[in-house]
Parts: C-alpha cells; sequence; structure tokens
C-alpha cells in the first residue's frame, strides 16, 4: 500500500517499479561470497585471547608457549601495535586501538589481549589457551547508576566530564553531558491541565546480524597488504585499520565481501588490524572469523540506559513543556548515542518549552556501536510511553494528540534547524486512515501507537558509469549492499538514462577501483550514493549528446536525449540508440565512462507512526502481536519491495527490543546468555505480516524525492508496544524488555 | 593424526573427502568439499543458517560431525536448482523480494524446501513454526513467507 503526496503519476518508467535484483541470484544459489567464504593458498586461521575479567590491569600476558607450539606461526599482543597515547594520537582514535587489542588495562570481559594464527582452526585454538596472561582484577560497574555512583570505580584515570560548566575537577566515569533547551519549563508546566513524570530503563541490545564478524588479510614481503572483510564501509575499514596499525591509507586495500547484515554494528572494525598484522608477522594470509559468543561479548550492542521524563499537556492536547533526562551505557569508551537520542528524542513535536539533558556514562560492557537510528528508539519509548499516558488522561485520541504537537516545515527542531518538508503527519493520517485503525480488538488486546523521527545522513560518495560497447551500462559505486541498494542503483540509472534496468549491472567496488565512499549507514546510500549515480549518468548523457552532435555535425542544443537514445531536435536524422553511439565510441571521443563524487546535501529527515496490537496472557505474561501497521514517509521508494524490507524489518527488530531481548550480566561482570538460544531474537513463529504504508513526500533536495528508509521504522515500537501492553491490561512498562516475568510482575503490583 | 575417509551423496554426487572426526558437518561441506552455501550464524544451532537435507530431514550441519554423514544423503542450497532452473522457492524468494543481505536465505531454502517436500499446501501457521529454526534479522519474515506461499502454489500447479 502506498500513500503518495500530491502527485500520484510520477511519470517514471523503473523508479518505483519492483524488479529482481541484480546481486539475487547469487544468494539463492549459494554463490554469493560472505566474509567467511574467501580461502586463499596456505592462508592461516586466527583466533583471539579474550578477557574473561570485566576490569582488570593487565600484569604480563607470557606468549612463549604458544609460539613454542606445532603448527603456531605468529602471536600477536597490544605490544604489536603502535602507542596512539605516546603518539599524540586524538581520544577517538586512541579508543579505537585500545578496543581493537588491549594495552594495559582490559575494560569488559570479552576485551581482545593476543591472538594466534597457527595452520588450522584448532591449533589455533590450543595456542590461545597455552598464552599465559596475569590480571590484577579491579572493581567493576555494570549499570549508568553503579557508574555514577559516588566512589565508584574509574575506567578512565582522569576522565574529566565534557560538556559541564563549571567543568569537574574530580574524575568520573561520565564522559560528556549534552544539554538542549528552548523555553522556560516552569511556565509551560505551569499552564498544563495534565502532567506525567516517570522514569524509565532499558538494557543493552545486540544489532543481532546473522553473519558473525570476519576478515582475511594478505600481507606481502613489501609490507602492503589486501583486506577482505564484510563490513558496512570498506573504506572506513581502510582507515581505522591503518590508524590502529599505525599505516598510511595507501598501503592497505581492502575488498568488501557481501555482508550478513550490519544494522549499524558492522561500521568499527575489531578483528581487521589484528588479520593484517598476524598476516604481516607469519608471511602468510589469516582468516579470522568470531564466533557467535564473541559477537555478543565484544562487539555491538546498543546502550542500556536511564531516563527520566516529565511532560505537560492541556486539556485541548497540547504540550506545554517537556523535561527529558537521559543517562546512556557507552560501554568501555565514551560514545554512547545518547547526543543523538536527546535531538531525536522530542523531534516529533512542536513544543516552546523543554529541556534536554544526556550523559554519555563509560561502564565494563563493550563498547556500543551504532545499532539502527542510534539512540533514537531509547528515548522514543519514554517520550512516547509518556504521550500515550497524558492522551490516555485527556481522553484524547493518541493520533490526534500527535497531530495537535506535529513537527511539519517550519518547525524549529529541538536541535536547532528549522525543518524542511517533513512527512510525519502523513503517517499519522496514512494510520489513523487504515482499516487495522478500526480492527476490533478481543480480550486482553490492546492498541498503542507511537511516532518516531531520525535525521537521516548524506556524507561522502562517490560513483562511476561506464558505458560498454554494446550500450549496457556498469554502474560501480563503494557502498556496501546490505538490504538491495544494488538496485536502486540500478533502477535510478535507468531511468536517468532512459534505458531498460536489465541492461544495466551495478557493481560494488574496492578501495583502489572507485573514489571514496562514506559507511553503509544513516540510511544514506540510496540518497548520497545515488545522488553520485544520477550525476555521472547526466554527464554520460552530456558526452552522448556532444557524440550524437558530432555524428550529425550540429550544435549539442541541437540534440535532446529521450528515451535513452541521442534524437535530433528538428527530426531531420533517424535516432541514435545508447548502443549505436557505443559502438562507435572510438571516432567520437573514446569510450564513455563519468564519474561523481560529492558530499550529498539536503538530506531528508525521517518520520514513521507504527500501531501495535498486542495481547497479554494475563496468567503468563506471554505478549502476542496481534496485528502491527506501519506507515513511515519514504521521500520516493526507488525500489517500493525493499522499501517495505526496511520497514518490516525495522519493526521486527523492535518488537525483539520490546518483548524479549537484553543483555544479561552476572554480579562477576560476566555476560550470561551469549548465545542466540539465550538471547532471543523474534523468529517467524512470533510476529504476524508486518502491514505496511509507504508515505512519499518527495525531497525536494534529491533527483528522485529520495529519503533514507533504513532507520526510523526501529524507533517507533517498543512504545508503540508498551502503549498496546497499558491498553490491553492496564500496567504501565517503565523497563524494557517487557518480558513475560516482567509483565506479572507489574500485574502482580497493580492488583 | 591419520584422517578419516567419509564417502556420501552431495547434491546427487558421489562425494570423498577426509575429515577429523570432531570436524562438523558444516565445515567439512566448506573447507573440504569447497561447497560455501551453508553458512556458520552460531554454531550452536540455533540460527539454521547452516541447515541442510540429509536423508531428506532438515539438519543444522553445525551439530553433525563429518563422519555421521557416511553413506548418507546431503542437500544443500547448491544442490536445490534443477540445472538451468532455479528451484521454484529461489524464483519465490527473488520475486517476493524475501532476503536482504541474503546470509539466511540459504539456510531458509532448504528448511523450506523440507516443509514443502512433507506438506505441499502448509498454512501460514504451519510455515511460520516450520522455519522457526532459522533466524532472519532483516526482513521481519513476511516476504520469507510470502515467498513460501507462492512456491507452494507453483509446486501445486506443476505437480
Amino acid at each position: 500500500m502506498t500513500v503518495t503526496e500530491d502527485n500520484p503519476n510520477t511519470g517514471y518508467k523503473w523508479v518505483g517499479t519492483r524488479q529482481i535484483r541484480p546481486d539475487g541470484l547469487d544468494k539463492v544459489t549459494g554463490k554469493a561470497r560472505f566474509g567467511a567464504d574467501l580461502v586463499l593458498p596456505g592462508m592461516l586461521h586466527g583466533r583471539v585471547l579474550r578477557s574473561p575479567h570485566a576490569h582488570a590491569r593487565i600484569v604480563s600476558i607470557d606468549t612463549s608457549d604458544a609460539e613454542a607450539m606445532e603448527g603456531v606461526r605468529a602471536v600477536i599482543t597490544g605490544a604489536d601495535f603502535p602507542d596512539l597515547v605516546e603518539a599524540g594520537r586524538s581520544a577517538a582514535d586512541i579508543a579505537v586501538a585500545a578496543n581493537a587489542m588491549a594495552r594495559d588495562k582490559v575494560l569488559y570481559e570479552g576485551h581482545p589481549v593476543a591472538a594466534v594464527a597457527a595452520t588450522t582452526r584448532e591449533l589455533a585454538a590450543a595456542a590461545v589457551k597455552a598464552i599465559k596472561v596475569t590480571y590484577e582484577v579491579l572493581g567493576h560497574v555494570l549499570t549508568v547508576d553503579e557508574a555514577m555512583a559516588d566512589g565508584a570505580p574509574l575506567l578512565h584515570d582522569g576522565m574529566i566530564t565534557n560538556g559541564v560548566d563549571p567543568k569537574p575537577e574530580t574524575p568520573s566515569n561520565v564522559a560528556a553531558k549534552t544539554t538542549f533547551e528552548r523555553g522556560d519549563l516552569d511556565k509551560g508546566f505551569a499552564e498544563a491541565d495534565m502532567v506525567v513524570e516517570r522514569e524509565f530503563t532499558t538494557k543493552p541490545v545486540h544489532q543481532g546480524y546473522i553473519e558473525p564478524h570476519a576478515a582475511v588479510a594478505d600481507c606481502g614481503q613489501d609490507g602492503r597488504a589486501t583486506l577482505w572483510c564484510s563490513s558496512q564501509g570498506h573504506f572506513a575499514m581502510r582507515a581505522y585499520a591503518c590508524t590502529v596499525l599505525g599505516w598510511d591509507t595507501g598501503r592497505l586495500k581492502v575488498i568488501p565481501a557481501e555482508i550478513g547484515g550490519g544494522f549499524g554494528g558492522k561500521t568499527v572494525i575489531y578483528l581487521e588490524p589484528l588479520a593484517v598484522r598476524l598476516s604481516q608477522k607469519a608471511g602468510r594470509p589469516v582468516k579470522l572469523v568470531m564466533d557467535r559468543d564473541e559477537v555478543f561479548r565484544a562487539t555491538g550492542p546498543t546502550s542500556g540506559s536511564r531516563m527520566k521524563v516529565k511532560m505537560g499537556m492541556t486539556n485541548e492536547g497540547r504540550i506545554t513543556a517537556a523535561h527529558v533526562w537521559l543517562a546512556f551505557e557507552a560501554g568501555a569508551f565514551p560514545g554512547s548515542p545518547v547526543g543523538a537520542a536527546s535531538m531525536c528524542a522530542l523531534a516529533c513535536y512542536d513544543l516552546e518549552n523543554f529541556l534536554i539533558e544526556g550523559y554519555d556514562v563509560v561502564v565494563n560492557k563493550p563498547r556500543v556501536a551504532a545499532y539502527r537510528a542510534p539512540g533514537a528508539p531509547i528515548s522514543a519509548f519514554a517520550v512516547e510511553s509518556v504521550v500515550d499516558e497524558l492522551a490516555k488522561g485527556i481522553g484524547m485520541d493518541p493520533i490526534d494528540v500527535r497531530l495537535a504537537n506535529a513537527a511539519k516545515e517550519g518547525t524549529q527542531a529541538p536541535y536547532g534547524p528549522k525543518m524542511p518538508r517533513v512527512g510525519l503527519i502523513e503517517t499519522l493520517e496514512a494510520i489513523k486512515n487504515h482499516p487495522n485503525y478500526q480492527a476490533e480488538l478481543g480480550p486482553n488486546q490492546g492498541r498503542g501507537v507511537a511516532c518516531g523521527f531520525w535525521f537521516n545522513a548524506g556524507m561522502n560518495s562517490s560513483a562511476t558509469v561506464h558505458v560498454n560497447e554494446d550500450g549496457t551500462v556498469t554502474v560501480v559505486t563503494g557502498s556496501p549492499d546490505i538490504g538491495g541498494s544494488r538496485q536502486s542503483m540500478a533502477l535510478m540509472a535507468a531511468e536517468t538514462l532512459g534505458i531498460a534496468y536489465d541492461r544495466i549491472r551495478p557493481v560494488v567496488a574496492d578501495t583502489e577501483t572507485v573514489g571514496f565512499n562514506d559507511v553503509t549507514g544513516g540510511s544514506r546510500v540510496t540518497l548520497a550514493t545515488g545522488a553520485a549515480v544520477v550525476e555521472s549518468c547526466e554527464k554520460v548523457i552530456e558526452s552522448l549528446r556532444e557524440r550524437a552532435a558530432k555524428t550529425w555535425d550540429c550544435e549539442v542544443d541541437e540534440v535532446e536525449w529521450v528515451d535513452g537514445q541521442a534524437q535530433r531536435s528538428d527530426g531531420s536524422q533517424p535516432p541514435l540508440s545508447l548502443g549505436d553511439l557505443a559502438s562507435k565510441a572510438g571516432r567520437t571521443g573514446g569510450p564513455i565512462s563519468a564519474n561523481a563524487s560529492l558530499n550529498a546535501r539536503g538530506v531528508g529527515a525521517g518520520y514513521s507512526t507504527q500501531m501495535a496490537d498486542i495481547e497479554v496472557d494475563p496468567e503468563t505474561g506471554v505478549s502476542r502481536v496481534v496485528r502491527y501497521t506501519t506507515a513511515q514517509d519514504a521521500g520516493r521508494a526507488i525500489s517500493p519491495q525493499y522499501v517495505e524490507g526496511q520497514f518490516q524489518g525495522g519493526v521486527a527488530q523492535g518488537i525483539g527490543w520490546a518483548l524479549n531481548e537484553e543483555y544479561v550480566h552476572g554480579s562477576d561482570g560476566r555476560m550470561q546468555n551469549q548465545s542466540f538460544l539465550d538471547y532471543r531474537i523474534p523468529v517467524a513463529s512470533d510476529l504476524p505480516m508486518i502491514d505496511t504504508v509507504i508515505v512519499e513526500v518527495p525531497n525536494p533536495a534529491h533527483p528522485y524525492g529520495v529519503r533514507g528508509v533504513g532507520e526510523v521504522g526501529i524507533v517507533p515500537p517498543m512504545a508503540a508496544v508498551a502503549n498496546a501492553i497499558n491498553g490491553a491490561i492496564g500496567v504501565r512498562m517503565e523497563a524494557l524488555p517487557m518480558s513475560p516475568p516482567s509483565i506479572l510482575a507489574a500485574v502482580n503490583d497493580q492488583s | 593424526m591419520s584422517r578419516r575417509h567419509v564417502n556420501c551423496t552431495i547434491n546427487g554426487d558421489s562425494t570423498d573427502f577426509l575429515t577429523e572426526d570432531f570436524t562438523t558437518l558444516l565445515n567439512a561441506l566448506r573447507d573440504e568439499v569447497g561447497l560455501m552455501g551453508a553458512k556458520e550464524g552460531c554454531g550452536t544451532g540455533d540460527c539454521g543458517a547452516c541447515s541442510v537435507l540429509m536423508d531428506g530431514h532438515v539438519t543444522c550441519s553445525c551439530l553433525i560431525f563429518a563422519p555421521e554423514a557416511e553413506g548418507r544423503t546431503i542437500v544443500t542450497v547448491e544442490g536445490l536448482a534443477d540445472h538451468t532452473e532455479l528451484h521454484p522457492l529461489q524464483q519465490a524468494f527473488l520475486e517476493n523480494a524475501a532476503l536482504q543481505c541474503g546470509i539466511c536465505t540459504p539456510g531458509f531454502l532448504v528448511a523450506a524446501k523440507a516443509l514443502l517436500d512433507r506438506n505441499p499446501d502448509p498454512t501460514e501457521t504451519e510455515i511460520r513454526y516450520a522455519l522457526a529454526g532459522n533466524l532472519c534479522r532483516c526482513t521481519g519474515y513476511d516476504k520469507i513467507i510470502r515467498a513460501v506461499q507462492d512456491a507452494a502454489e507453483q509446486l501445486r500447479a506443476n505437480a
């Protein structure tokens, strides 16, 4: 189902159609090569030794027994990498390096302390066990409350909180405070007819991609290396790995493997520099692949949190004031997404009076990584729960309340700028008008609504378009394709060039074959890399018009490019097709090719409104998703099936986050559920079909109106589910996940 | 240490390989036979990315020791297509956009084939439970379920 604003007839031939993706065949026949699928002659197998402690000082590491073992070809520790503190590098670079391999201290269970390369997997596993590490175990902190308590053990000596005036004199585990405010809170709350104040907590959750991290490195005797890895950005992997290795960027070539899911978690490095250093030491290719428990213990997740939200509303449904207080776990190094969470928390609404305070807090857990609209789902859970309670309190429809406050073009966002054309109102109306909104609810069933905002990103992209000798076209980009972006590139190229979709072959090229591309993240690829593809195609068309003019001995102005062929304006010549011009390219100036590199401007923000119908069994506390409906503004859906897929995938992850998923840590600081058996993501039998409405409010800054669609879909689900549970059985859930025991406890508390 | 010789039928071919006693069937398929279609997502039988058919039963190849394949018939994702023709499930996955990243796709195809081989007309609920041992983190399963429904219809029409 698609709702298109204003212009139902786009007149596009390829954009917005449903085609088979170019990489599909390889992926249904088992031919696609993912991170762990590369085998090189003479390749060694690596293994990482990880800390068993949540917080400890490394007293000594003795690798001599491991090095003496048969079949072991290289052993590395922190001492095999440059000391970036000594080198005076930035705090961000130091954190990347220290997270990849511990130096003096281990900061979480699973933190790498050494790695080996051996002739077989089994020998590598035996060799890491032979490494003797002496630790001085330190006290650890696992939650923001523990980390912020007076006298808490400190992860980083001398860390002073940024963003606080006056600057604190004593170090703490609070890396930074961010503040956004406007208007007068007291005045706003005084104007309210109803005020609700609640506290919420959430647990860390993992991105849960099915493909574990994997990397193969081959370092030559000339000191240059090639790295194959599955990531969301091979240019970023090159930069990070070279930072850790102390190398110039040009020494390392990174070839992207197919990526088996990322959701933000593969925008950072873990194994890559270790594989390169092991290969350099051994003089042979080395493969490193994580086991699933390593993925859980040492990569991702997103932040756990504690939040306080106070909001006031008039009886007419106008929000008069909002105070949002957020404390997010960053894991072992500063950098939680609390800043983004702060900026997004109230971005659905047009507000006069608010204060948003965010604290970035280090704890002895794995360093958090981006996870789909990083931070926004967490603060939305709190804010949208309170908005729901206010709506119910004043007796107003939850969508009408949101419409009464909705951000629109010209609204000043809480983080500063005025909103350009955005589609929140259209998504709210799409849900209100959806037949599911009127569907009857059964006993113990409730309906919950929530909306969400995500900025979307632009950033740097490059593309090259080659016209082959017969008029087929190769589109080369450097953006790893996680969910069908090659198809979107091909559709936009087909539309722009006016040729058939299947005449175009899109390729994701390595770091030495195409210009720089930022990561596949921030919902940016269809927008930014797409813009680079369209610009390259436009340059190709310019060249084709010039060549036709040369052929016809006329002015370029007299040549038009229509439906994939050059036409003489006066109709005096038969048209020249792309194939005609390509086959004679040698006579009109040589091969036909163009590229574009850009930093995309005019990013279109994304909004989503969602509705969950949940049934709760009051005897067991088990929740069942009866019906789920999502409406999201795509700007323009280039590839509608894969846009729907992004919507549905975000919702499914959000339902998992709402109902099941959490990191469980023991008091010893060790994760207790580091498998897919105990960390339970939704399976097919947990979910119904997920009904989607693609709302299209075109982004005026993109040639085809694209807004990013990958992330905002995960922002509303936790609140939508919580609000539905409230409707079903009357309890207001303040903690995620809303698992059966926690729902039962809430029901018992209530009675 | 000497290695064990195993003979079995893989995707219709009589196949021999050498293996350690405690190598998983998954690693033997990938490292010794060179069939990379089955993937390791967890190594504990929880994600289904390594699913193969063993004597017609959907099996996590990460939970089977390679010597246990002796004399058995194994089908992997590479064996689903009939030479130049895709299996209707493969075609339906393409047409329904039932994959995003594609890492779980081989396992889903194998598990779905096992379902349709024994139950040509499953209900949506039966499909959801038959595929509950296969994790997909990208799609929310909606389009996968629809693809299996389409393929079932196609197979029944062909029968």
